[in-house]
């Protein structure tokens, strides 16, 4: 019983570390935020004199309103959609299975791999020639389709777990397939759609190569494209640097602390299904 | 009832309605053929030409490929490619499974618990944000060189991102911060998962940690390893923002990875072609490293 004792002694110290470790680069950032702007301080250092005024000063200078506005509209560009179409693919490769239906899905399945970067260079001639540079829409289109593998692999595993019996029941009710999928097997999929929809809109939020790719203008890409930018304008005003970072990076930790319980589900479910 | 039932199963493949579920599938299937399957055959198609993205191209068969694994300076991305998976996938893995079989007994506390939220942070954030933050860890004045300083290592500080020895390491260092907080929760989840008595068993024979570890946890967790170790994999050959924000590629070349030469190339350099060779050959590289990994990770399911 001793040596248990101890080994959950050596645990728990083990466990506090990592989360030091973890969290130490987050405190680092917020401390040098507080030194005067223009300074370059020690890495970790308590300020004499803490510039609050700092964070206000980022906040204009990083233009986190238009930001904020910029990045909800792509999301909000990304994330239905994307969530629709692949519920509805993931409806009919795991519970329809139509002629085909396992071509289709391995199809999909080989995009799961795929680089970003290996598509980028095409990307941005397609885009260009829909006239699409430098709109948010050169950010949602692309993704919507990137994203797309991902989403129906998601949503086939929660459909191809769904007893037949359900559907056979719903159609000797008169149920087309329409119904079917709208009215029976969407309600019951709630909480595989929110743990996706949660993932889309982290994956879009911190989307920085298509962002700087295809979006000239810092104010209409992702809050990680304009990171991007931030740190190319005010790369040499470290306290200013790491005051906006915090504010660019604080929006997705808000919302990640306050919905905690369902991102650490949905990123651990995640990545096993990716 | 019953009857109904039965014809039920057996109609439910009409003929006419079997094709019905391509109807649904047609959304995903335009948005996926026009942005990922089109571009993905242009680049294939882009990689046999010499183009500056504006004139006309010419037809010059494999000479990018050739040039590709010729000149040094393109081939060394590949190679740095593959030394970062050592820090984004191989340390994360090992540490995380180290640390979760010594935590594993206290999966279940307050701490525990609190670990849950923490140790996801670095998946919240952008990479660009961790780029940055550990950009400043490591300049000359950061936290990194401080701390030697402060246990007498003084002799080691330097500026880690702009020394041509450190830089592929230092940057190697950010993706393991990234990767470690999920690998050791997945593996952990996989643990919880394994069943206590064969644990107890084990202990009564007299195993050690160490042995309990080789003979019960590691066979329990193919599934869970091979998924961080695809995770992490793809993340490595893939490496963009991390680099992009803090080196560049530099000092010289050291840092530079295929993701970051495929945007110089055809960004900055207009070189269509040979951007396009690059990012052939960097897919081909992730799914001949991934695919492997699926087919063990598969059979150890089933």
């Amino acid at each position: 019983m001793i040596v248990t004792r101890r080994e959950t002694l050596i645990g728990r110290a083990l466990l506090v570390l990592l989360m030091v470790l973890t969290v130490l680069p987050f405190i680092s950032l917020f401390v040098t935020a507080l030194h005067p702007s223009g300074t370059y301080p020690d890495g970790l250092s308590w300020p004499s004199n803490p510039q609050w005024g700092n964070f206000a000063d980022a906040f204009s200078a990083a233009n986190m309103d238009r930001l904020l506005v910029s990045s909800a509209l792509i999301v909000l560009g990304v994330v239905p959609l994307s969530v629709l179409f692949g519920t509805m693919a993931g409806f009919a490769f795991g519970h329809l299975r139509m002629p085909g239906h396992r071509i289709g899905f391995l199809v999909f399945v080989l995009g799961l791999t795929l680089p970003f970067e290996g598509l980028i260079t095409p990307l941005y001639y397609q885009v260009r020639d829909l006239g699409l540079l430098n709109t948010r829409w050169a950010i949602i289109l692309p993704l919507i389709g990137l994203f797309m593998p991902f989403s129906v692999l998601w949503m086939r595993a929660h459909f191809v777990n769904m007893p037949d019996e359900l559907s056979e029941a719903a159609r000797i009710d008169g149920a087309s397939t329409w119904q079917l999928f709208w009215r029976v097997h969407l309600p019951l999929a709630k909480p595989a759609l929110s743990s996706l929809a949660i993932l889309l809109f982290l994956w879009t939020w911190n989307q920085f190569l298509l962002a700087i790719v295809l979006v000239d203008d810092p104010a209409k890409r992702t809050m990680a494209g304009a990171l991007g930018a931030f740190q190319g304008q005010w790369g040499t005003d470290i306290p200013l640097l790491c005051a906006g970072s915090l504010l660019i990076l604080a929006p997705t930790l808000i919302i990640f602390l306050i919905f905690q319980r369902r991102f650490v589900a949905a990123l651990l479910q995640g990545s096993l299904k990716g | 009832m019953a009857r109904s039932l039965v014809r039920g199963r057996r109609t439910r493949r009409r003929p006419r309605s079997a094709w019905l579920g391509w109807l649904f599938a047609l959304p995903a299937v335009t948005v996926y053929l026009v942005f990922v399957i089109r571009p993905l055959l242009l680049t294939v198609q882009y990689s046999f030409y010499d183009w500056n993205g504006i004139g006309p191209a010419t037809w010059v068969g494999l000479d990018n490929y050739v040039r590709l694994v010729t000149d040094s300076e393109l081939f060394a991305t590949i190679v740095h490619a593959f030394e970062l998976i050592l820090f984004f996938s191989f340390v994360p893995v090992l540490l995380g499974l180290a640390v979760a079989a010594t935590i594993r007994r206290i999966a279940q506390s307050r701490l525990a618990l609190v670990a849950r939220t923490v140790l996801f942070l670095p998946q919240v954030i952008p990479l660009v944000a961790a780029g940055i933050m550990w950009t400043w860890l490591l300049s000359t004045t950061g936290l990194i060189n401080q701390l030697l300083t402060a246990v007498g290592l003084g002799s080691l500080t330097r500026a880690w991102l702009g020394d041509f020895d450190t830089a592929l390491p230092a940057v190697g260092v950010i993706g393991a911060w990234v990767q470690i907080g999920l690998c050791t929760l997945l593996l952990l989840a996989g643990m919880s998962k394994i069943d206590n008595s064969l644990y107890e068993a084990a202990r009564l024979d007299g195993a050690g940690p160490v042995r309990e570890f080789r003979s019960i946890t590691l066979p329990s967790l193919r599934q869970e390893i091979g998924v961080c170790l695809t995770v992490t994999i793809i993340s490595a050959l893939a490496s963009f923002d991390i680099i992009y924000v803090s080196t560049q590629g530099g000092p010289g070349n050291a840092t530079m990875v295929p993701g970051l030469e495929i945007y110089y190339l055809a960004f900055a350099e207009r070189e269509i072609g040979m951007a396009s060779a690059l990012a052939v050959a960097l897919t081909v590289l992730v799914l001949l490293c991934v695919l492997p990994l699926q087919r063990i990770t598969r059979d150890g399911t089933r």
